[in-house]
Protein backbone atom coordinates (compact mmCIF):
# COMPACT_ATOMS: atom_id res chain seq x y z
CA UNK A 1 0.00 0.00 0.00
CA UNK A 2 1.06 3.48 -0.83
CA UNK A 3 0.22 6.78 0.83
CA UNK A 4 -0.65 7.95 -2.40
CA UNK A 5 -3.54 6.19 -2.48
CA UNK A 6 -4.96 7.08 1.18
CA UNK A 7 -4.15 10.50 0.02
CA UNK A 8 -6.02 10.79 -3.15
CA UNK A 9 -8.91 9.07 -2.06
CA UNK A 10 -10.74 11.16 0.35
CA UNK A 11 -13.70 8.91 1.16
CA UNK A 12 -11.35 6.37 1.87
CA UNK A 13 -8.75 8.85 4.03
CA UNK A 14 -12.05 10.05 6.32
CA UNK A 15 -12.77 6.44 7.02
CA UNK A 16 -9.41 5.29 7.68
CA UNK A 17 -9.12 8.69 10.27
CA UNK A 18 -12.71 7.93 11.70
CA UNK A 19 -11.57 4.29 12.87
CA UNK A 20 -8.09 6.03 14.20
CA UNK A 21 -9.54 8.25 16.34
CA UNK A 22 -12.67 6.13 17.79
CA UNK A 23 -10.40 3.23 18.56
CA UNK A 24 -9.81 5.04 21.89
CA UNK A 25 -13.24 5.98 22.02
CA UNK A 26 -14.87 2.49 21.49
CA UNK A 27 -12.07 0.34 23.89
CA UNK A 28 -12.33 2.77 26.85
CA UNK A 29 -15.54 4.94 27.09
CA UNK A 30 -18.02 2.63 24.79
CA UNK A 31 -18.06 -0.50 27.23
CA UNK A 32 -18.06 1.90 30.23
CA UNK A 33 -21.62 2.77 29.13
CA UNK A 34 -22.82 -0.81 29.89
CA UNK A 35 -20.67 -1.89 32.87
CA UNK A 36 -22.66 -2.68 36.33
CA UNK A 37 -19.51 -1.14 38.42
CA UNK A 38 -20.16 2.58 36.47
CA UNK A 39 -23.96 1.70 36.30
CA UNK A 40 -25.39 1.05 39.54
CA UNK A 41 -25.45 3.03 42.58
CA UNK A 42 -23.64 1.99 45.51
CA UNK A 43 -25.70 0.78 48.41
CA UNK A 44 -27.67 3.98 50.31
CA UNK A 45 -27.09 6.55 47.67
CA UNK A 46 -30.60 8.57 47.01
CA UNK A 47 -31.25 11.13 44.33
CA UNK A 48 -30.68 14.93 45.57
CA UNK A 49 -33.52 16.25 47.48
CA UNK A 50 -34.66 19.35 45.84
CA UNK A 51 -33.79 21.87 47.83
CA UNK A 52 -29.77 20.07 47.31
CA UNK A 53 -30.76 19.81 43.93
CA UNK A 54 -30.87 23.83 43.39
CA UNK A 55 -28.06 24.24 45.58
CA UNK A 56 -26.03 21.86 42.98
CA UNK A 57 -26.82 24.11 39.84
CA UNK A 58 -25.81 27.31 41.99
CA UNK A 59 -22.34 25.59 42.63
CA UNK A 60 -22.32 25.34 38.89
CA UNK A 61 -23.48 28.74 37.96
CA UNK A 62 -20.55 30.02 40.53
CA UNK A 63 -18.16 28.30 38.69
CA UNK A 64 -17.32 26.29 42.32
CA UNK A 65 -16.31 23.17 40.14
CA UNK A 66 -13.38 25.46 38.22
CA UNK A 67 -11.61 25.34 41.75
CA UNK A 68 -12.64 22.16 43.57
CA UNK A 69 -12.88 18.96 42.31
CA UNK A 70 -15.47 16.49 43.55
CA UNK A 71 -12.85 13.14 43.25
CA UNK A 72 -10.52 11.72 45.67
CA UNK A 73 -7.88 9.34 43.84
CA UNK A 74 -6.74 6.32 45.72
CA UNK A 75 -3.59 7.71 47.03
CA UNK A 76 -2.87 7.51 50.72
CA UNK A 77 -2.01 11.40 50.66
CA UNK A 78 -5.38 12.26 49.65
CA UNK A 79 -7.56 9.24 51.36
CA UNK A 80 -5.46 10.74 54.84
CA UNK A 81 -6.65 13.90 53.99
CA UNK A 82 -10.00 13.64 52.19
CA UNK A 83 -11.33 10.45 53.02
CA UNK A 84 -12.04 7.47 51.16
CA UNK A 85 -11.24 7.35 47.73
CA UNK A 86 -13.77 7.99 45.23
CA UNK A 87 -15.92 5.16 43.49
CA UNK A 88 -17.99 5.26 40.24
CA UNK A 89 -21.11 4.01 41.96
CA UNK A 90 -21.15 7.39 43.75
CA UNK A 91 -21.98 9.75 40.86
CA UNK A 92 -24.40 7.65 38.44
CA UNK A 93 -27.11 10.23 39.33
CA UNK A 94 -25.03 13.37 38.74
CA UNK A 95 -25.41 15.01 35.23
CA UNK A 96 -23.33 16.62 34.79
CA UNK A 97 -20.73 15.09 36.62
CA UNK A 98 -18.76 17.87 38.80
CA UNK A 99 -15.43 15.88 38.79
CA UNK A 100 -13.33 19.04 37.65
CA UNK A 101 -9.68 18.71 36.71
CA UNK A 102 -7.96 21.41 38.84
CA UNK A 103 -7.51 21.75 42.53
CA UNK A 104 -6.97 25.58 43.57
CA UNK A 105 -8.86 25.10 46.47
CA UNK A 106 -9.92 21.67 48.33
CA UNK A 107 -11.12 18.62 47.10
CA UNK A 108 -15.08 18.63 47.92
CA UNK A 109 -15.90 15.30 47.09
CA UNK A 110 -16.64 14.24 51.01
CA UNK A 111 -16.86 17.76 52.58
CA UNK A 112 -20.22 16.49 54.06
CA UNK A 113 -20.55 17.08 57.73
CA UNK A 114 -16.65 17.81 58.04
CA UNK A 115 -17.76 21.35 59.56
CA UNK A 116 -20.89 22.78 60.97
CA UNK A 117 -23.52 24.66 58.89
CA UNK A 118 -22.72 27.73 60.38
CA UNK A 119 -19.18 27.43 59.29
CA UNK A 120 -20.30 26.85 56.04
CA UNK A 121 -22.18 30.12 55.82
CA UNK A 122 -19.79 32.55 57.15
CA UNK A 123 -17.30 30.69 55.28
CA UNK A 124 -19.00 31.13 51.99
CA UNK A 125 -19.69 34.86 53.47
CA UNK A 126 -16.30 35.89 54.07
CA UNK A 127 -13.44 33.10 53.54
CA UNK A 128 -10.72 35.35 55.20
CA UNK A 129 -13.15 35.39 58.40
CA UNK A 130 -12.64 31.70 59.04
CA UNK A 131 -9.17 30.95 57.11
CA UNK A 132 -7.20 34.03 57.07
CA UNK A 133 -4.81 32.98 54.37
CA UNK A 134 -7.68 32.02 52.00
CA UNK A 135 -7.93 33.16 48.11
CA UNK A 136 -11.30 32.04 48.02
CA UNK A 137 -13.79 34.66 46.69
CA UNK A 138 -16.46 35.69 49.00
CA UNK A 139 -20.14 35.15 47.80
CA UNK A 140 -22.55 37.42 49.82
CA UNK A 141 -25.18 37.83 47.57
CA UNK A 142 -25.87 34.16 48.17
CA UNK A 143 -27.41 35.75 51.92
CA UNK A 144 -30.09 38.08 49.50
CA UNK A 145 -31.00 36.05 46.78
CA UNK A 146 -33.86 33.49 46.91
CA UNK A 147 -33.92 30.22 44.96
CA UNK A 148 -36.28 30.03 41.49
CA UNK A 149 -37.99 27.68 42.22
CA UNK A 150 -40.36 27.83 39.02
CA UNK A 151 -37.87 25.65 37.62
CA UNK A 152 -37.27 23.11 39.78
CA UNK A 153 -39.91 20.73 38.65
CA UNK A 154 -38.75 20.45 35.29
CA UNK A 155 -35.76 20.44 36.25
CA UNK A 156 -36.20 17.21 38.41
CA UNK A 157 -38.50 16.06 35.66
CA UNK A 158 -35.81 15.86 32.87
CA UNK A 159 -33.08 14.33 34.89
CA UNK A 160 -36.23 11.35 35.80
CA UNK A 161 -36.02 11.03 31.99
CA UNK A 162 -32.88 10.79 32.09
CA UNK A 163 -32.77 7.68 34.60
CA UNK A 164 -32.56 9.11 38.05
CA UNK A 165 -35.29 7.45 40.14
CA UNK A 166 -37.17 10.51 41.80
CA UNK A 167 -40.94 9.89 41.97
CA UNK A 168 -43.79 11.68 40.26
CA UNK A 169 -44.52 12.76 44.18
CA UNK A 170 -41.31 13.95 44.68
CA UNK A 171 -41.03 16.04 41.68
CA UNK A 172 -45.01 17.37 42.57
CA UNK A 173 -43.59 18.69 46.28
CA UNK A 174 -40.14 19.93 44.98
CA UNK A 175 -41.47 23.81 44.37
CA UNK A 176 -42.79 24.15 47.78
CA UNK A 177 -39.93 22.72 49.36
CA UNK A 178 -37.82 25.01 47.21
CA UNK A 179 -39.65 28.34 47.27
CA UNK A 180 -38.57 31.40 49.81
CA UNK A 181 -35.10 29.69 50.39
CA UNK A 182 -32.28 31.51 49.90
CA UNK A 183 -29.51 30.36 47.67
CA UNK A 184 -27.26 29.89 50.41
CA UNK A 185 -29.54 27.27 52.26
CA UNK A 186 -29.84 25.62 49.00
CA UNK A 187 -26.11 25.61 48.30
CA UNK A 188 -24.90 24.44 52.37
CA UNK A 189 -27.26 21.48 51.89
CA UNK A 190 -25.39 20.11 48.79
CA UNK A 191 -22.33 20.68 50.50
CA UNK A 192 -23.39 19.11 53.51
CA UNK A 193 -24.65 15.47 51.73
CA UNK A 194 -21.39 15.47 49.60
CA UNK A 195 -20.21 12.24 49.54
CA UNK A 196 -21.79 11.03 53.36
CA UNK A 197 -23.16 7.86 51.44
CA UNK A 198 -19.66 6.19 51.68
CA UNK A 199 -18.64 7.20 56.12
CA UNK A 200 -15.98 5.30 56.34
CA UNK A 201 -12.62 6.28 56.15
CA UNK A 202 -10.89 3.41 54.85
CA UNK B 1 -17.31 -7.54 32.99
CA UNK B 2 -19.33 -9.45 30.20
CA UNK B 3 -17.29 -11.74 27.51
CA UNK B 4 -18.45 -9.79 25.19
CA UNK B 5 -17.40 -6.44 26.14
CA UNK B 6 -13.50 -8.11 27.41
CA UNK B 7 -13.64 -9.45 23.77
CA UNK B 8 -14.48 -6.06 22.44
CA UNK B 9 -11.89 -4.31 24.41
CA UNK B 10 -9.33 -6.78 23.52
CA UNK B 11 -9.85 -6.88 19.71
CA UNK B 12 -9.48 -2.97 19.33
CA UNK B 13 -6.94 -2.88 21.23
CA UNK B 14 -4.65 -4.90 19.35
CA UNK B 15 -6.17 -4.51 16.62
CA UNK B 16 -4.99 -1.24 17.29
CA UNK B 17 -1.30 -2.04 17.92
CA UNK B 18 -1.45 -4.37 14.79
CA UNK B 19 -2.88 -2.29 12.84
CA UNK B 20 -0.09 0.68 13.43
CA UNK B 21 2.31 -2.10 12.99
CA UNK B 22 0.82 -3.27 9.38
CA UNK B 23 0.77 0.48 8.64
CA UNK B 24 4.35 1.08 9.25
CA UNK B 25 5.30 -1.81 7.35
CA UNK B 26 2.89 -1.54 4.47
CA UNK B 27 3.73 1.99 3.89
CA UNK B 28 7.54 1.78 4.50
CA UNK B 29 9.71 2.89 1.65
CA UNK B 30 12.65 1.48 1.14
CA UNK B 31 16.28 3.48 2.40
CA UNK B 32 17.84 1.31 -1.04
CA UNK B 33 16.15 1.06 -4.05
CA UNK B 34 17.11 4.78 -4.86
CA UNK B 35 16.43 6.15 -8.07
CA UNK B 36 15.61 9.85 -9.35
CA UNK B 37 11.99 9.20 -9.63
CA UNK B 38 11.60 7.62 -6.31
CA UNK B 39 13.05 10.31 -4.37
CA UNK B 40 10.34 12.85 -5.01
CA UNK B 41 6.58 12.67 -4.87
CA UNK B 42 6.57 13.01 -8.93
CA UNK B 43 4.35 15.76 -9.24
CA UNK B 44 5.28 19.47 -9.58
CA UNK B 45 3.85 22.66 -8.59
CA UNK B 46 5.33 25.78 -10.12
CA UNK B 47 8.22 24.07 -10.73
CA UNK B 48 8.44 23.07 -7.14
CA UNK B 49 9.03 19.31 -6.50
CA UNK B 50 8.38 17.75 -3.07
CA UNK B 51 10.45 15.03 -1.35
CA UNK B 52 9.46 11.51 -0.80
CA UNK B 53 12.33 10.21 1.28
CA UNK B 54 12.11 7.55 3.38
CA UNK B 55 11.40 7.58 7.14
CA UNK B 56 14.88 7.87 9.45
CA UNK B 57 15.88 4.36 10.42
CA UNK B 58 16.07 5.46 14.17
CA UNK B 59 12.28 6.92 14.01
CA UNK B 60 11.08 4.21 12.08
CA UNK B 61 12.25 2.05 14.92
CA UNK B 62 11.33 3.91 17.63
CA UNK B 63 7.59 3.35 15.69
CA UNK B 64 8.64 -0.42 16.30
CA UNK B 65 9.54 -0.06 19.76
CA UNK B 66 6.13 1.40 20.79
CA UNK B 67 4.28 -1.20 19.32
CA UNK B 68 6.72 -3.88 21.27
CA UNK B 69 6.56 -1.61 24.15
CA UNK B 70 2.50 -1.60 24.35
CA UNK B 71 2.32 -5.40 23.79
CA UNK B 72 4.52 -5.86 26.65
CA UNK B 73 2.36 -3.11 28.65
CA UNK B 74 -0.54 -5.27 27.87
CA UNK B 75 0.79 -8.12 29.37
CA UNK B 76 1.64 -7.14 33.12
CA UNK B 77 -1.16 -4.63 33.36
CA UNK B 78 -4.72 -4.68 32.85
CA UNK B 79 -5.99 -3.32 29.32
CA UNK B 80 -7.55 -5.89 27.53
CA UNK B 81 -10.79 -6.54 29.55
CA UNK B 82 -10.95 -9.18 32.05
CA UNK B 83 -7.31 -10.47 31.41
CA UNK B 84 -5.73 -8.49 34.93
CA UNK B 85 -2.31 -8.44 33.85
CA UNK B 86 1.04 -10.70 34.76
CA UNK B 87 1.35 -8.26 37.60
CA UNK B 88 -2.47 -8.56 39.23
CA UNK B 89 -1.79 -4.22 39.19
CA UNK B 90 -4.85 -2.39 40.18
CA UNK B 91 -4.98 0.95 41.61
CA UNK B 92 -6.88 -0.56 44.45
CA UNK B 93 -4.36 -2.75 45.67
CA UNK B 94 -1.79 -0.12 44.71
CA UNK B 95 -3.24 2.22 47.26
CA UNK B 96 -3.85 -0.71 49.90
CA UNK B 97 0.06 -1.30 49.88
CA UNK B 98 0.87 2.05 50.51
CA UNK B 99 -1.12 2.21 53.42
CA UNK B 100 -0.05 -0.89 54.61
CA UNK B 101 3.39 0.53 54.34
CA UNK B 102 2.78 3.97 56.18
CA UNK B 103 0.39 2.21 58.92
CA UNK B 104 3.79 0.28 59.90
CA UNK B 105 5.77 2.64 59.96
CA UNK B 106 3.72 5.10 61.57
CA UNK B 107 1.35 2.88 63.20
CA UNK B 108 4.02 1.81 66.26
CA UNK B 109 4.37 5.40 67.16
CA UNK B 110 0.58 6.31 67.17
CA UNK B 111 -0.09 3.07 69.23
CA UNK B 112 2.03 3.77 72.25
CA UNK B 113 0.80 7.53 72.32
CA UNK B 114 -2.85 6.02 71.99
CA UNK B 115 -2.39 4.09 74.86
CA UNK B 116 -0.66 7.08 77.02
CA UNK B 117 -3.62 9.05 79.48
CA UNK B 118 -4.21 12.24 78.08
CA UNK B 119 -2.72 14.57 81.03
CA UNK B 120 0.46 12.46 80.93
CA UNK B 121 0.61 12.67 76.82
CA UNK B 122 0.36 16.56 77.22
CA UNK B 123 3.41 16.78 78.68
CA UNK B 124 5.14 14.81 75.73
CA UNK B 125 6.91 17.16 73.47
CA UNK B 126 7.05 15.04 70.27
CA UNK B 127 3.27 13.96 70.99
CA UNK B 128 2.74 17.62 71.14
CA UNK B 129 4.29 18.25 68.06
CA UNK B 130 2.01 15.68 66.21
CA UNK B 131 -1.13 17.26 67.99
CA UNK B 132 -0.07 20.64 66.63
CA UNK B 133 0.28 19.22 63.34
CA UNK B 134 -2.94 17.54 63.45
CA UNK B 135 -4.52 20.34 65.22
CA UNK B 136 -3.25 22.43 62.11
CA UNK B 137 -4.94 20.17 59.39
CA UNK B 138 -8.43 19.30 61.11
CA UNK B 139 -9.34 21.75 63.89
CA UNK B 140 -7.43 24.87 62.73
CA UNK B 141 -10.37 26.22 59.80
CA UNK B 142 -12.53 26.85 62.84
CA UNK B 143 -10.87 27.26 65.67
CA UNK B 144 -7.69 29.49 64.15
CA UNK B 145 -4.38 28.48 63.98
CA UNK B 146 -3.83 29.57 67.53
CA UNK B 147 -6.40 27.68 68.98
CA UNK B 148 -7.70 31.09 70.00
CA UNK B 149 -11.33 30.54 68.16
CA UNK B 150 -13.70 33.33 67.00
CA UNK B 151 -17.81 34.49 66.85
CA UNK B 152 -19.07 31.20 67.37
CA UNK B 153 -16.35 29.13 67.51
CA UNK B 154 -15.17 28.77 71.32
CA UNK B 155 -11.08 29.63 72.22
CA UNK B 156 -10.00 26.72 73.24
CA UNK B 157 -6.90 28.29 75.31
CA UNK B 158 -8.71 29.76 78.22
CA UNK B 159 -10.50 28.18 81.51
CA UNK B 160 -13.51 28.06 79.88
CA UNK B 161 -15.65 25.29 78.49
CA UNK B 162 -19.04 24.77 77.23
CA UNK B 163 -18.89 20.70 77.60
CA UNK B 164 -15.99 20.53 80.52
CA UNK B 165 -12.43 20.75 80.07
CA UNK B 166 -12.13 16.97 81.47
CA UNK B 167 -9.50 14.63 79.59
CA UNK B 168 -12.63 12.79 79.44
CA UNK B 169 -14.93 15.58 78.05
CA UNK B 170 -12.47 16.43 75.27
CA UNK B 171 -12.27 13.10 74.11
CA UNK B 172 -16.25 12.82 73.66
CA UNK B 173 -16.84 16.22 72.04
CA UNK B 174 -13.30 14.84 69.73
CA UNK B 175 -14.93 11.37 69.39
CA UNK B 176 -18.91 12.35 69.32
CA UNK B 177 -18.93 16.00 68.05
CA UNK B 178 -21.33 18.27 69.65
CA UNK B 179 -24.76 19.89 68.79
CA UNK B 180 -25.41 23.51 71.02
CA UNK B 181 -29.05 24.42 71.03
CA UNK B 182 -30.12 27.47 72.17
CA UNK B 183 -34.06 27.66 71.50
CA UNK B 184 -35.28 31.65 70.66
CA UNK B 185 -36.31 32.97 74.00
CA UNK B 186 -35.18 30.45 75.62
CA UNK B 187 -37.90 28.16 77.62
CA UNK B 188 -40.44 31.14 76.96
CA UNK B 189 -41.56 31.66 73.45
CA UNK B 190 -44.26 34.51 74.53
CA UNK B 191 -41.35 36.95 75.95
CA UNK B 192 -42.15 40.62 75.06
CA UNK B 193 -39.93 42.90 73.67
CA UNK B 194 -39.73 44.53 76.41
CA UNK B 195 -38.75 41.12 78.51
CA UNK B 196 -36.40 40.71 75.85
CA UNK B 197 -34.87 44.22 76.73
CA UNK B 198 -34.99 43.38 80.54
CA UNK B 199 -33.21 39.91 80.14
CA UNK B 200 -30.45 41.18 78.30
CA UNK B 201 -30.04 43.94 80.60
CA UNK B 202 -29.93 41.24 83.43
CA UNK B 203 -27.18 39.09 81.78
CA UNK B 204 -25.02 41.69 81.06
CA UNK B 205 -25.44 42.77 84.82
CA UNK B 206 -23.18 39.20 85.31
CA UNK B 207 -20.37 40.02 84.09
CA UNK B 208 -20.27 44.25 85.48
CA UNK B 209 -21.25 45.36 82.09
CA UNK B 210 -22.84 48.51 81.29
CA UNK B 211 -26.59 48.17 81.83
CA UNK B 212 -29.35 49.87 82.60
CA UNK B 213 -30.02 48.60 86.31
CA UNK B 214 -34.04 49.00 86.16
CA UNK B 215 -34.37 47.05 83.55
CA UNK B 216 -31.60 44.35 85.10
CA UNK B 217 -33.62 43.99 88.28
CA UNK B 218 -36.99 43.19 86.31
CA UNK B 219 -34.71 40.55 83.91
CA UNK B 220 -34.27 38.54 86.87
CA UNK B 221 -37.62 37.23 86.74
CA UNK B 222 -37.86 36.64 83.35
CA UNK B 223 -34.18 35.03 83.28
CA UNK B 224 -35.88 32.93 86.22
CA UNK B 225 -38.84 31.33 83.59
CA UNK B 226 -36.87 32.00 80.39
CA UNK B 227 -33.02 30.73 81.21
CA UNK B 228 -32.33 28.96 84.46
CA UNK B 229 -33.20 25.51 82.58
CA UNK B 230 -30.29 25.58 81.31
CA UNK B 231 -28.21 27.98 82.55
CA UNK B 232 -28.80 27.81 86.14
CA UNK B 233 -30.06 29.66 88.53
CA UNK B 234 -26.63 31.18 89.20
CA UNK B 235 -26.20 31.61 85.15
CA UNK B 236 -23.28 29.47 85.38
CA UNK B 237 -23.85 27.16 83.16
CA UNK B 238 -24.45 23.35 82.28
CA UNK B 239 -21.62 21.37 80.95
CA UNK B 240 -23.83 18.61 79.98
CA UNK B 241 -25.89 20.96 77.78
CA UNK B 242 -23.42 22.94 76.92
CA UNK B 243 -24.93 25.49 78.16
CA UNK B 244 -22.18 28.50 78.87
CA UNK B 245 -21.35 30.38 81.92
CA UNK B 246 -22.64 33.70 81.41
CA UNK B 247 -21.27 35.24 84.15
CA UNK B 248 -17.38 34.82 83.81
CA UNK B 249 -17.13 37.53 80.68
CA UNK B 250 -15.96 34.62 78.24
CA UNK B 251 -18.59 35.60 74.85
CA UNK B 252 -19.04 32.70 72.26
CA UNK B 253 -21.14 35.50 70.55
CA UNK B 254 -19.95 38.31 71.25
CA UNK B 255 -21.07 40.58 74.91
CA UNK B 256 -22.91 44.23 73.41
CA UNK B 257 -26.40 44.51 73.73
CA UNK B 258 -27.41 44.20 70.30
CA UNK B 259 -25.32 40.37 69.92
CA UNK B 260 -26.72 39.49 73.13
CA UNK B 261 -30.75 40.40 72.12
CA UNK B 262 -30.15 39.12 68.64
CA UNK B 263 -29.17 35.48 70.47
CA UNK B 264 -32.11 35.66 72.86
CA UNK B 265 -34.16 36.61 70.35
CA UNK B 266 -33.20 34.32 67.74
CA UNK B 267 -31.32 31.53 69.59
CA UNK B 268 -27.76 30.19 68.38
CA UNK B 269 -27.43 26.79 67.09
CA UNK B 270 -23.80 25.26 66.89
CA UNK B 271 -22.19 22.29 65.93
CA UNK B 272 -18.60 20.01 66.62
CA UNK B 273 -18.18 17.81 63.91
CA UNK B 274 -17.88 14.27 64.97
CA UNK B 275 -14.57 13.16 64.61
CA UNK B 276 -14.75 9.16 65.11
CA UNK B 277 -14.01 8.02 61.81
CA UNK B 278 -12.44 10.66 60.03
CA UNK B 279 -9.41 10.32 62.57
CA UNK B 280 -8.19 7.31 64.05
CA UNK B 281 -8.65 6.71 67.99
CA UNK B 282 -5.42 7.12 68.52
CA UNK B 283 -4.89 10.57 66.61
CA UNK B 284 -8.01 11.58 68.90
CA UNK B 285 -6.26 10.39 71.80
CA UNK B 286 -3.51 12.88 70.90
CA UNK B 287 -5.43 15.77 69.50
CA UNK B 288 -7.08 15.84 73.36
CA UNK B 289 -4.15 15.72 75.06
CA UNK B 290 -2.78 18.92 72.73
CA UNK B 291 -6.17 20.58 73.42
CA UNK B 292 -5.97 19.72 76.88
CA UNK B 293 -2.55 21.17 77.28
CA UNK B 294 -3.52 24.68 75.76
CA UNK B 295 -4.98 25.37 79.20
CA UNK B 296 -3.27 23.57 81.91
Amino acid sequence: MKHEIVEKNLGLMIVLIILTISGGFLAEIVPLFFLKETNEPIEGLEPLTAVELEGRDIYIREGCHVCHTQQIRPFRAETERYGHYSVAGEFVYDRPFLWGSKRTGPDLARVGGRYSDAWQRQHLYNPRSVVPESNMPAFPWLFENKVDHTKTAAKMDTLQTLGVPYTDEQIAEAPAQVEGKFEIEALVAYLQQLGTVISERR
Amino acid sequence: MSTFWSIWISVIVLGTVFGCWWLLWATRKSQTTDSETDRTTGHSFDGIEEYDNPLPKWWFYLFIATCIFALGYLALYPGLGNFKGLLGWTSTNQWEAEVAEADEKYGPIYAQYGQTPVPELAEDGDAMKIGQRLFANNCAVCHGSAARGQVGFPNLTDDDWLYGGTPEAILATLHNGRMGNMPAKGTMPSMTNEQVDQVVNYVLSFSGREQDAEAAKAGEQVFGQACVACHGPDAKGNHALGAPNLTDNTWLYGSTYDWIKETVVNGRQNQMPAQSGRLSEDQIQILAAYVYSLSN
